[in-house]
């Protein structure tokens, strides 16, 4: 932690009524043969420092897009970010130089990946692979990075750290190969951890140990969190905010217990209702019809509106914009409130 | 289209498939001029139950509980280390050339992956007719392009699309055609190994309903095989969950989900994630230590000991066989099964 070039060292706060990260109407295309695919069309959202925001979304929704041009690793082309800023302590993370960006990554805002085992190096140890960074970017010895990377590995509680620091991936389990990735992405004492599907190729008894690591780690070293999910389980248990994604917008936002009681928009209040429940016991399952739109060719008006048991013609014409409920929720549906209070009556 | 073959009396709850005492070791082998066996992978080690006319079995576990060899086993690309499969009375584990055929007939499969279970250098017709060459007699030349048509309708998906390939659908259209596929030759029983693992949560919804539809329509049976616990209990009617090769519990979807005896079951079940932050807070999830041990060198005795919390001597010298117990009439491998107060 003694060199940073771009950002003033740990305890620097966040400006003043500012957040920790903010990401301010974002737009990012896809260039292909086949067509512009707009797969951002307007994404805010923003992270206070020691929060977990949890982005929700199927797939094609954005919502690993988004983080990972926060995290400025998009393969630009295809990609291009159209308009929009990600500001990171109040600057601007899109204006800075790629040198510049290097510095953000890792040591300010880190990621984790779905496959912990593609994400790995198959042909290194592992503990050479979490103090590759410290000896990188930190500059340390071989024996200081080995021994911080020992640390590391007791912290995400790898049993026998010292013993299985020369072990190779393949000799870890799928929940100890994530322990892993995770020690490597905390070697920078981030202050922004984006998780994206951490726990989806896991099993649920594993899966359960590595959501209560992330808890704990974030409480103990005061991590603000970003948790890309599908999963609505697994958001109910962690988050203190859910933004759910649907066609590359945010078209609900709210926090997590009215979220789960009251959906104000029909894409989530369908999303809650088509899963099976183990603690509650139902006949026929209700789904949401259709499928979700192709990114090139987004249905006019409210892009969910050929799938919407709510529509009218309002919503064909007129894209919604956020629409901000009583208790600063918002949700991007013409119909917001009756959606509501229907969903609360159910 | 019509219901299953006509044979004579089909009693729905009759046995229809029974498994007894299946075992499947992989050799793990060491040298390479003199190959010799240095020991085995137990990926099914002694799995019996039956299967019903009419209903679904959930087959429930974590990766490499070997639920997916299990299947295998049954649909026979793999070949049993020892065991016994009978099919309406006949030994499917016996039978070869023609009377496999026929057999495999009544016995289908849908994969998990809808991305590389169908070939993507055939047409959706192609594929869904294939089966029709390997059994000609199921539909004349003649008519197999408007059964392959009327197969489209039945799983919801548009005719007109029989000479599309599938890179034109989407992930839960090509579960579809997946299982226009196994439907194709009017089979009784199908195997379904994760159906919807791969899918997002809006499809999943659409594709179970589609399964219960084709179950109530055509009285089919299915095994369900599946790590998703809640899609389980929402399809099944019996639920068995398996660890390392063997059935550890097995029971109505209400014994398991409920009244469920066997530690692992019960540990598997409140690791569940509920997607309500207010039932979350009033449950209490049992939490495992470490993983599955290799199932090439389980652990004596009880094969979950390691993991248990009440593991205590005789569960390292003594193998608990899956029987009734007395704290719930339902079968459970565990000496000191008894019901937890109820989950979630």
């Amino acid at each position: 932690m003694t060199h940073s070039a771009v950002f003033p060292s740990p305890a620097s706060a966040t400006p003043e009524g500012g957040h920790l990260l903010d990401v301010r109407d974002l737009h990012v295309e896809f260039r292909t043969s086949e067509g512009v695919a707009k797969v951002i069309n307007g994404v805010s959202y923003h992270l206070d420092p020691g929060e977990t925001l949890a982005v929700l979304g199927e797939s094609g929704s954005g919502k690993s897009v988004t983080a990972q041009a926060i995290m400025g690793i998009l393969d630009t082309p295809p990609a291009v970010i159209r308009s929009g800023q990600i500001l990171y302590q109040g600057r601007d993370l899109l204006t800075l130089s790629e040198e510049q960006r290097r510095q953000v990554r890792g040591k300010e805002i880190a990621m984790i990946f779905q496959d912990a085992l593609s994400a790995l190096n198959p042909t290194f140890p592992v503990g050479w692979q979490i103090g590759e960074t410290l000896r990188q970017r930190e500059g340390m010895s071989r024996g200081d990075a080995r021994r911080r990377a020992i640390e590391l590995m007791d912290l995400v509680k790898i049993p026998a750290a010292a013993r299985r620091i020369g072990d190779y991936p393949h000799q870890f389990s799928g929940g100890m190969r994530q322990r892993v990735m995770i020690a490597m992405s905390l070697a920078m004492d981030p202050k922004v951890l984006i998780a994206d599907e951490p726990t989806t190729a896991l099993d649920v008894t594993v899966q359960a140990q590595i959501m209560d690591l992330l808890a704990d780690l974030r409480r103990d070293l005061n991590m603000a969190m970003i948790l890309i999910t599908h999963d609505l389980g697994v958001v109910a248990g962690v988050a203190d905010r859910i933004a759910v994604m649907y066609a590359g917008r945010i078209i609900e936002h709210a926090d997590v217990r009215s979220l789960y009681k009251a959906p104000a928009h029909p894409y989530t209040k369908g999303l809650l209702e088509s899963i099976p429940r183990m603690d509650v016991r139902g006949q026929e399952l209700s789904t949401i019809k259709g499928l979700p739109p192709n990114l090139m060719r987004i249905p006019s008006g409210c892009p969910f509106h050929p799938r919407c048991p709510y529509v009218q013609q309002v919503c064909i014409d007129v894209v919604p914009h956020d629409l901000v409920l009583g208790d600063g929720r918002t949700s991007a549906c013409h119909f917001a409130q009756e959606v509501r209070d229907d969903s609360s009556t159910r | 289209m019509t219901a299953a073959p006509a044979s004579p009396a089909k009693v729905r709850g009759e046995t229809i498939l029974a498994v007894d005492n299946l075992v499947k070791h992989f050799p793990i082998s060491q040298g390479v001029l003199f190959k010799r066996q240095t020991g085995a992978v137990k990926a099914v080690d002694g799995v019996s139950f039956e299967l019903r006319r009419g209903e679904t079995l959930g087959v429930v576990g974590e990766s490499g509980c070997g639920k997916s060899t299990l299947a295998r086993l049954l649909m026979r690309l793999e070949t049993p280390t020892s065991g016994r499969v009978t099919l309406e009375g006949r030994d499917l584990l016996k039978a070869s050339g023609g009377e496999l055929r026929r057999l495999r007939r009544n016995m289908q499969m849908v994969m998990q992956d809808p991305y590389t279970s169908l070939n993507p250098r055939m047409t959706v017709g192609d594929i869904i007719g294939e089966p029709f060459q390997i059994h000609p007699d199921a539909a004349p030349k003649g008519s197999r392009n408007k059964r392959v048509q009327e197969l489209l309708e039945v799983v919801g998906l548009n005719p007109e699309h029989i000479n599309r390939y599938p890179h034109q659908f989407s992930g839960g259209q090509r579960q579809r055609i997946g299982i226009a596929r196994a439907l194709a030759l009017r089979p009784e029983v199908i195997v379904c190994d994760e159906p919807v693992s791969a899918l997002d949560v809006s499809i999943q919804a659409q594709v179970i309903n589609l399964l219960e539809k084709l179950q109530n329509e055509f009285g089919l049976s299915y095994i369900f095989i599946a790590h998703d616990l809640s899609v389980v209990r929402h399809i099944a009617d019996r639920v068995a969950v398996m660890y390392l090769g063997k059935i550890v519990e097995i029971g109505t979807e209400d014994e398991i989900y409920e009244r469920a005896t066997h530690p692992y079951t019960q540990a598997l079940l409140s690791a569940v994630p509920v997607p309500d932050p207010e039932v979350r807070a009033d449950r209490t999830i049992i939490r495992l230590n470490g993983d599955v041990p290799s199932p090439a060198d389980p652990p004596s005795g009880c094969r979950f000991r390691t993991r248990c919390w009440k593991a205590q001597e005789i569960c390292a010298t003594q193998e608990p066989h899956t029987v009734l117990r007395a704290a719930d009439p339902h079968p459970s491998a565990c000496h000191f099964a008894e019901v937890r107060p109820a989950v979630g």
